[in-house]
């Protein structure tokens, strides 16, 4: 079972959906047992990121996806989700993140020129650096994916999977052992975003 | 380099695709649902459902087949029509929509930009606008293109944007249903006033409209498009790799 942790940020019908749609058996849970239960966890976000790490940490479940994590199980973050996988943000100030990766989340204005739109918004094309990272599978260089965001994973070197053009280059995925992020959207990036959830799905233990 | 969006919209009333539309392989042509997977599955890069019911019960099928594609179509959601409050908001966006526009309601009350941006984020929040010349101005209207507001268009657009609008669908009124081009004039105008994705939107004829929309106006970040599209008169795959062949980045399914 997929499980997608509810800690009361964002909608989780379209993960839901998604998961159905490549036929796996996900289910949103919100406390420890049901973390603890799911084979495959799934940490979504949207938002700002004090807010959603302060309701992480309300519920408790912070401790419980750092014990899941370092337990070996798949862990993969989602946008935000991703970015509270890094040590800190400074989204509106300096904020402590889950630290299972090396790294920062910080606003992609550093990275990209003036003149260029923010948010971030719309389909862009991945350029693997890791064509070898197993939620890659049946990905190809160029495939397009859907973003939504105005910072971004930086000083990420040892887990970067995957970065995007953006008149600069910005972090659009990352992994390092079990741990897994995609700074865009898979389930509504299409075919291609359905099948990185169902390499997740399929990712050796 | 992030591509150039195609939008097909979608008119729903009482749960029903309105504006005939013919496809050979839809067993229902006027089903929402149907007709969101053949433009997903085409290349379509987001969808409008635009909700023209007025009355309880055709909002209740709205969300219902809303509800519906969000389960089967795995690309983002736009709403609109009849979002004047927040719970508006809440309540499409529980149905699966990714972002939700905003046109006479925020006319009405502008702090509802404010308070759905603060709810929800910038990136949320769509401002649709219908504007015409009038007197050698941009001019807003409101109620469907019913009503003319007196305000000046570009200035209407720059207040929701720093209110919290994330992106702006600009509907020439002056081009809609013409289908002799977008508007370059008003978009140019639009796109020189603000930093958020400009939406393209009335007076689409043909693939070359497009081409010459993004290769005039670099600028603006997507074309919104119904009647060409349902009708057959124009097909997303051909549309997209027409502006790849012409240098304009697209994603091709």
């Amino acid at each position: 079972m997929i499980g997608l942790i509810d800690y009361g940020v964002g909608n989780l019908f379209s993960l839901a959906s998604s998961f159905a749609a490549v036929g796996a058996e996900a289910e949103i849970v919100s406390d420890a047992e049901g973390l603890r239960r799911a084979n495959r966890l799934i940490l979504p976000g949207v938002g700002a990121f004090r807010d959603a790490a302060d309701k992480l940490r309300a519920t408790g479940l912070d401790r419980i996806v750092l014990e899941q994590a370092a337990a070996g199980k798949p862990l993969l973050g989602i946008c935000l989700g991703m970015q509270m996988l890094f040590e800190k943000s400074y989204e509106y100030g300096e904020h402590e993140g889950l630290g299972l990766l090396k790294g920062s989340v910080k606003p992609i204005r550093d990275v990209i020129p003036a003149d260029y739109k923010i948010p971030h918004i719309g389909w862009n094309a991945l350029r693997l650096t890791r064509p070898d990272c197993p939620i890659f599978r049946d990905i190809r260089d160029g495939d397009h994916m859907y973003f939504v965001h105005s910072y971004h994973a930086a000083d990420c070197a040892d887990s970067l999977a995957a970065v995007t053009e953006y008149g600069g280059e910005l972090t659009a995925a990352v992994w390092r052992d079990n741990v897994f992020g995609c700074q865009f959207h898979p389930e509504k990036s299409g075919a291609a975003g359905l099948s990185i959830l169902k390499a997740f799905c399929e990712v050796a233990v | 380099m992030i591509t150039k969006r195609i939008i097909p919209c979608l008119d729903v009333k009482n749960g029903r695709v309105v504006k005939g539309v013919n496809f050979a392989g839809l067993n229902d042509v006027a089903s929402p649902v149907e007709l969101a997977k053949y433009y997903s599955e085409a290349g379509a890069d987001e969808l409008v459902f635009y909700d023209i019911t007025a009355s309880a019960e055709g909002r209740r099928l709205f969300t219902d087949i809303l509800t519906e594609t969000a389960r089967q179509v795995f690309i983002p959601l736009t709403v609109g029509g009849g979002i004047n409050t927040t719970e508006d908001f809440d309540r499409v966006l529980k149905c699966g929509a990714d972002k939700v526009s905003v046109n006479s309601g925020a006319i009405r009350n502008p702090s509802l930009v404010r308070d759905a941006a603060r709810l929800y984020g910038d990136q949320c929040v769509v401002l649709s606008v219908d504007v015409k010349r009038v007197g050698g101005e941009f001019r807003v209207f409101a109620k469907g293109g019913r009503e003319d507001t007196g305000m000046e268009a570009v200035r209407w657009i720059r207040r929701c944007v720093d209110m919290g609008a994330g992106e702006i669908v600009v509907n020439s009124m002056d081009t809609d249903g013409v289908k002799g081009g977008f508007d370059l004039e008003m978009l140019n105008a639009v796109c020189e006033a603000v930093s958020v994705p400009v939406i393209a939107s009335g007076g689409a004829g043909c693939m070359e409209d497009f081409v010459t929309l993004f290769k005039t106006l670099p600028k603006v970040d997507a074309g919104l498009a119904a009647s060409i599209f349902h009708f057959g008169e124009v097909r997303i795959a051909d549309l997209k790799r027409t502006m790849a062949e012409n240098g304009i980045p697209a994603r091709i399914v």
